[in-house]
C-alpha cells in the first residue's frame, strides 16, 4: 500500500465540510481526466475550423486550413493517452478494444476514436497532402524522399484526373468528418452527461455544451498558434483571415455562453434536492476556478474585448497592431477559461457527496501520473507532435496566402 | 448557386451529426427493463436493515475489513454505519461512525435533540445496477442470484463505476488497483453461510436471505415491515431494504 496516499487522503479529512460518505474521499478522476476532455475538444473544435473552408466555402479562413488540421492530428495523438495512463491498469487497456461492454459510454471510446483518427482525419490529411508529398520526394534523395514516398504510400499520379478526385474526396470526407467531429466531442460529453448518480453531469445539455466549447478552445487554439506561428516563420500575418477566424469563434463563445446560462437558470429555477450543496459548492470551492476564470476572464472578457473591435469598427480597422493584441489577449483568455471549463465540469463533479450533505477536496499532486508535471507534458505533447509535423508537412505556402485570390490560385 | 449548394450540403452535416449523437443514446441499452418481481424458482439473495435495532457497535465493519481483506484505513469500506442526530430546529448532522468510537452518551442529556438514530449502509446490489451498466470491460457484473461483483482480474481500474454508483459503495482498492465493493460475502453464501456483517450483528439488525425463499427470516422481514429503499427515484432498484427508515437518510 502506497503510504503517500494514505498520508494525503489523512490530510484532506480536516478539510471535509458536512458529511460525505466515507469512500468519497478520494477524487478519482483528477487533472488528466481534464486533460482528456480539454485535447479531445480541440481536436474537434480545429477540425471545424478546417471545415469552414472546405464545406462552408468560407474562403477568408483557407490560411488556416491546413495548420487546422494539423493541430487536431496532434491532439489527437495525445488524446488516450491521457486517458489510459489514468487507469488503475494501464496494461489491460486492450480490454476495452478486445471486450467492450456495449452498455458502457466508456467502452465506445476506441471506436469512436479509431473512427475519427482512420476514417476523417488521416485521410483527410493525406489527401490534402497528397501531391505535395509526391513533390517533396521528388524533389529529395535518400531517406527523406524514401520517407515522403512511404508517407505517400507510394502513389505518383499527379493527373488532372487525380487532383480532381482528390478534391472530391476531401469534401466527401470533411462532410463526413463535421457529425464525426460532433460525435467525438459530444461523446466525451456523453461520459459525463449519462451519469445519474451525479446531478452535476447528469443533464442532457452537457454533450452539447462540450461541444460549443470544443468548438470555442479549437479555434481559440488555431488562431493564437497562427498568431505565433507567421511572425516566427517570416510570415505576415493575413488579418483578414484572423478577423473572419475571430468572427466565428465570437459568435460560437455567445452560444457556448448561452448553453451554460440556460443550464444554470435551468437548475436554480427547478431547485431539486441537491441544490443547495452545488451552490454551496460553486461558493466555496469553485468560486475561482467557475466564476473568476470560466466565465468572467474565459468568456465575458473576451467578448467585451471583441465586441470593442467591432464597435469600434473604424479605429481598429486603421490599427491593426492593436486589433492584433485584442485577438491575442482574447485567445489566450479563452484558453484558460476552457480549460478551467473542463475542470468544473470533471473536478466539480465529485467535490460534492453523493449525499449532498457535505464537500471533499481536491488536493493537486505535482509528481507522479496523476499530477502537475505529467499533465504539463501532456500539455505540451501536442505542441512538440505539431512542430514536427509541420516540418514533415509544412503549410507554409497556403498560411501565407492572402486570402481569398491566394485560395483560388491555390486550386482549392 | 454554388452558394446555396455548399449551405445545404452544410446544413445536412449539421443535421446528420445530430443524428450521430442521438444515436449513440438509441445504441446504448438502457438497462431500464424493470425487474418487477424476483426471477422463480431461482435463488435471489436481498439483505434486510431493521433502521431501529442498531445500536452502532460498529462490529459489523470489523467483520467486514477482516473477513474481505478490505484496508483498515477508513477510506475505504465495503460497509459502514452512519449515525443521524436531527434537532429540533429541524437540523440534521450525520457522521460515519468508526469502529472504537465511545457511544456518545451526550444524546440523552442534551435537550436540542429531536432524534437520532444509526443506519447501516453497504452496496445495494442493485437490481439494475449502475455500475454494471458503465463498465466497459464487463468486469463489474451480476451474478444469477442477483449479487453484483467485481473481477479484480479484468477490471482495468478506470473507475466509471465509482462515479456511477450513486450511493459511495464503491473504492479503488489501494493494493489491486481495481474497484472493489460489498460483495454480500459471496464465498460464505455460495456456501450455504451468512455474510461476515450479519453473523456478527449482536441485535439482528442485518437481515440476508433468498428474497424467493417462502418462509425465512428474510421474507418475514419483508412481511412484517413497512419497508423503503435508498434513492428510489434513480431506478436502480435496491435489494437492500430498510425498515423504519427516516425521510433524513440519502
Ligand atoms: S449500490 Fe452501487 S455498487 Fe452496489 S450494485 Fe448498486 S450501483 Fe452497483
Ligand atoms: S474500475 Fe473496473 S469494475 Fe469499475 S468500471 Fe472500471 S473496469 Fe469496470
Amino acid at each position: 500500500m502506497n503510504p503517500e496516499t494514505m498520508h494525503s487522503l489523512q490530510e484532506l479529512l480536516p478539510q471535509i465540510q458536512g458529511y460525505i460518505y466515507p469512500n468519497e474521499i478520494e477524487i478519482h478522476w483528477g487533472l488528466l481526466i481534464v486533460v482528456y476532455p480539454y485535447i479531445t475538444g480541440v481536436v474537434a473544435g480545429a477540425f471545424i475550423l478546417a471545415s469552414l473552408v472546405k464545406v462552408f466555402n468560407v474562403k477568408e479562413v483557407q490560411p488556416l486550413y491546413r495548420l487546422s488540421l494539423l493541430t487536431a492530428l496532434a491532439y489527437l495523438l495525445v488524446a488516450p493517452m491521457a486517458l489510459v495512463s489514468h487507469l488503475g491498469h494501464a496494461e489491460r487497456f486492450y480490454e476495452i478494444l478486445l471486450t467492450p461492454q456495449t452498455s458502457s459510454a466508456m467502452a465506445m471510446f476506441g471506436f469512436v476514436y479509431a473512427w475519427y483518427l482512420m476514417a476523417v482525419l488521416l485521410l483527410e490529411i493525406w489527401f490534402v497532402h497528397r501531391t505535395d508529398m509526391i513533390d517533396m520526394a521528388e524533389r529529395n534523395t535518400g531517406a527523406t524522399r524514401l520517407l515522403y514516398r512511404a508517407l505517400s504510400l507510394f502513389s505518383k499520379d499527379k493527373g488532372e484526373r487525380a487532383v480532381a478526385f482528390d478534391h472530391k474526396a476531401l469534401k466527401v470526407i470533411t462532410i463526413v468528418g463535421i457529425p464525426s467531429a460532433f460525435l467525438l466531442h459530444g461523446y466525451v460529453g456523453f461520459i459525463f452527461g449519462s451519469i445519474k448518480a451525479n446531478p452535476w453531469w447528469s443533464s442532457v445539455l452537457i454533450p452539447i455544451v462540450f461541444l460549443f466549447s470544443a468548438i470555442v478552445s479549437g479555434i481559440a487554439l488555431v488562431v493564437l498558434l497562427y498568431l505565433i506561428i507567421t511572425p516566427l516563420t517570416g510570415g505576415k500575418i493575413n488579418m483578414k483571415c484572423v478577423d473572419k477566424a475571430v468572427d466565428f469563434l465570437f459568435y460560437a463563445v455567445i452560444v457556448d455562453f448561452s448553453l451554460e446560462m440556460v443550464d444554470f437558470i435551468h437548475r436554480v429555477y427547478q431547485s431539486e434536492e441537491e441544490i443547495k450543496i452545488l451552490s454551496e459548492m460553486v461558493m466555496n470551492k469553485l468560486f475561482a476556478s467557475l466564476i473568476i476564470v470560466q466565465v468572467l476572464l474565459g468568456m465575458l472578457v473576451p467578448l467585451l474585448l471583441i465586441s470593442l473591435t467591432k464597435i469600434f469598427k473604424k479605429r481598429f480597422s486603421l490599427n491593426e497592431d492593436m486589433r492584433k493584441m485584442v485577438y491575442f489577449i482574447s485567445v489566450i483568455l479563452i484558453q484558460f477559461g476552457i480549460f478551467a471549463t473542463r475542470w468544473n465540469v470533471v473536478i466539480g463533479g465529485q467535490m460534492f457527496s453523493k449525499s449532498f450533505r457535505g464537500l471533499t477536496t481536491y488536493k493537486m499532486e505535482f509528481g507522479g501520473i496523476e499530477g502537475l508535471f505529467y499533465a504539463i507534458l501532456l500539455l505540451a505533447l501536442p505542441i512538440i507532435i505539431l512542430a514536427v509535423l509541420l516540418k514533415i508537412l509544412p503549410p507554409w505556402k497556403e498560411l501565407r496566402e492572402e486570402g481569398e485570390a491566394g485560395a483560388e490560385a491555390a486550386g482549392i | 448557386m454554388n452558394g446555396r449548394r455548399t449551405f445545404l450540403r452544410g446544413f445536412l452535416s449539421v443535421l446528420l451529426s445530430g443524428g450521430a449523437i442521438g444515436g449513440i443514446l438509441r445504441i446504448l441499452p438502457s438497462r431500464a427493463d424493470a425487474r418487477e418481481a424476483p426471477p422463480k424458482g431461482k435463488k435471489w439473495y436481498g439483505f434486510g436493515v431493521s433502521v431501529d435495532k442498531c445500536i452502532g457497535c460498529a462490529r459489523c465493519m470489523d467483520a467486514c475489513k477482516n473477513e474481505n481483506n478490505v484496508p483498515k484505513e477508513p477510506f475505504f469500506v465495503r460497509t459502514w454505519v452512519e449515525r443521524y442526530i436531527t434537532r429540533k430546529n429541524g437540523q440534521t448532522t450525520v457522521k460515519a461512525i468508526a469502529p472504537g468510537d465511545e457511544a456518545t452518551p451526550e444524546t440523552v442529556s442534551d435537550k436540542t435533540i429531536l432524534r437520532s438514530f444509526f443506519v447501516p449502509k453497504l452496496c445495494n446490489q442493485c437490481a439494475s445496477p449502475a455500475c454494471v451498466q458503465v463498465c466497459p470491460v464487463g468486469a463489474t457484473f451480476q451474478t444469477e442470484d442477483g449479487v453484483v461483483l467485481v473481477n479484480e482480474k479484468t477490471c482495468i481500474g478506470c473507475r466509471y463505476c465509482i462515479q456511477a454508483c450513486p450511493y459511495g459503495a464503491r473504492y479503488l482498492h489501494p493494493k489491486t488497483h481495481t474497484a472493489d465493493k460489498c460483495t454480500f460475502c459471496y464465498h460464505r453464501i455460495s456456501k450455504g453461510q451468512l455474510p461476515a456483517c450479519v453473523e456478527v450483528c449482536p441485535t439482528q439488525a442485518r437481515i440476508f436471505g433468498d428474497l424467493n425463499a417462502a418462509a425465512s427470516p428474510m421474507s418475514r422481514f419483508l412481511r412484517m415491515n413497512k419497508i423503503h429503499t435508498l434513492k428510489p427515484g434513480l431506478n436502480t432498484e435496491p435489494k437492500v431494504f430498510y425498515a423504519n427508515l427516516d425521510g433524513e437518510v440519502r
